[in-house]
């Protein structure tokens, strides 16, 4: 696969209200840099993220779709993360059955207190999904811009 | 068998055990069978067939049967009763308006098979000893019994009946199928090679729906593929993405509670592999959650319906390589 240089991916990430978005906020208060490319979404929990929430952001124009939650154990519903945990990877795994590069999806757990880390993670997933170039393999080409 | 199951039948209408039979018929061609429900002695004695066509799953009419006043007797095969089994654990079926049957499985046949060996006009087929014997309009023809057999029953993983009140025949064991063979072939592919034969198989897809209507876990009221507003409930699939949200999700959502019958297969008319699907998460499901079978038991939660504290992490996925 040819790489552009310019490519610039969209990158949504599915951040649970409780850590991983309060996480983002830290990031952005302690002026943290993490890229411009990552769309945040806010959901109640990681378990809200529902398989069709990931498929249709890749439908509606993402490079590589993230879920953050609570570390297992925090979760602010007890056990939804734990859920999560499973379903997420079941469907990851059946994507990559489907032959979709596995660098386009992600998970990873953190908390309120992790600003650097939540930016260091975007920052690394969003190189990956950069590599990769611009999703072609679970895209609707009625929804291709340009 | 058939003969014993007719006079079964009959007795258990008689003595008001049950008011209804569900079982199968013929069509408009021998090998053309599909379920039915009877009510009198006559109905069975006219049109009740068992044979090497009736691969039909009777469980999931049960849902809509025991909704109704009064009590059904089903015919379940082995693999059916795993289905069975699931749905009573899904409180969809009730359990006590069923007389259940427990009958001999399969091989049954594939008429495909049989066709795309170039045989047509087909009036009947026999099987005598392990040969079939085609009667046509065009003469007898013969083939091997093994070469016609449904994919499904290929692969069979049960001849055990794991519920029934009372049993026609003997009852078989839990077999040791390879069924995850096709599986491993595809895992061991590269990302491209995998991606070009779902392309290959998913761009087949009529939306028929068959595959969704037929499917014992697919028991929803309103099912999202139904939702005007999801966007994906119009018939033909409009984009390869709607090719493959659709069996993605259809897979997901019975993840778990799929019972590999390989109805879906059975009836695709496009011959879309889709078992390779549920049998991938089954396959996941095993080995990392540990040992699972749908519909074995009533009791047992289902995998996506619980959880353990030392669950692997989704980064397995990604542990695979790159590519
Ligand atoms: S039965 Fe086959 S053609 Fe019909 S919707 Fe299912 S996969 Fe598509
Ligand atoms: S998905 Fe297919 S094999 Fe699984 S329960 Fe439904 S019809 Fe049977
Ligand atoms: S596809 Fe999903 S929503 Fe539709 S009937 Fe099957 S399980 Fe229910
Ligand atoms: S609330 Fe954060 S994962 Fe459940």
């Amino acid at each position: 696969m040819q790489v552009n240089e310019n490519f610039e991916p969209v990158i949504v990430a599915f951040c649970c209200n409780w850590c991983s978005y309060a996480g983002a906020d830290l990031s952005g208060t302690n002026r943290l840099n993490y890229p411009t490319n990552v769309k945040i979404i806010r959901v109640p929990c990681s378990c809200r993220v529902n398989p069709m929430f990931i498929l249709r952001a890749f439908q509606k124009g993402a490079d590589g779709v993230i879920i953050c939650g609570c570390h297992p154990g925090d979760c602010h519903y007890t056990s939804g993360n734990y859920f999560t945990r499973r379903r997420i990877t079941l469907l990851y795994s059946m994507l990559d059955f489907l032959g979709i590069e596995r660098n386009r999806t992600r998970l990873e757990w953190v908390s309120a207190a992790e600003g650097a880390k939540f930016a260091a993670t975007m920052q690394q997933f969003t190189e990956d999904v950069k590599a990769l170039g611009p999703n072609r393999r679970l895209e609707d080409l009625r929804c291709r811009k340009q | 068998m058939q003969e014993a199951m007719i006079k079964r039948a009959k007795e258990l209408l008689a003595d008001g055990s049950v008011d209804r039979v569900i079982g199968w018929k013929r069509g408009e061609f021998a090998y053309d069978i599909t379920p039915a429900v009877f009510t009198t002695a006559e109905e069975l004695d006219r049109d009740f067939v068992c044979d090497d066509f009736t691969a039909a799953n009777v469980s999931k009419y049960l849902v809509k049967e025991t909704q109704k006043e009064g009590k059904i007797l089903a015919f379940l095969k082995p693999c059916d009763t795993y289905s069975f089994n699931q749905l009573v654990k899904e409180h969809r079926i009730d359990r006590e308006k069923v007389y259940v049957i427990g009958i001999e499985g399969g091989p049954k046949l594939d008429i495909e098979k049989i066709k795309a060996k170039g045989i047509t006009g087909i009036l009947s087929v026999k099987n005598e000893d392990y040969t079939l014997k085609i009667e046509t309009i065009y003469g007898t023809q013969t083939m091997p019994f093994y070469e016609a057999i449904l994919g499904k029953c290929a692969s069979c993983k049960s001849k055990k009946h794991v519920v029934f009140d009372e049993l026609i025949g003997e009852d078989g064991d839990v077999l040791d199928s390879n069924r995850f063979e096709m599986v491993e072939k595809l895992e061991n592919m590269t990302a491209q090679e995998r991606f070009d034969f779902w392309r290959d198989q998913l761009s087949k897809c009529i939306r028929c729906n068959a595959c969704r209507n037929v499917c014992p876990a697919c028991t929803c009221e309103n099912c999202v593929f139904d939702n005007p507003k999801s966007g994906i409930d119009n018939k033909a699939p409009a984009d390869s993405f709607e090719e493959n949200m659709f069996h993605i999700i259809r897979a997901f959502h019975v993840a778990g509670r799929c019972t590999d019958c390989g109805e879906c297969s059975r009836v695709c008319p496009q011959h879309i592999p889709l078992h390779l699907l549920n049998r991938k998460f089954i396959k996941d499901i095993n080995e990392l959650y540990g040992e699972y079978q749908a519909g074995a038991d009533t009791t047992s939660r289902a995998p996506l319906n619980t959880y353990d504290k030392n669950d692997c992490e989704p980064s397995v996925v990604h542990e695979r390589g790159v590519e």
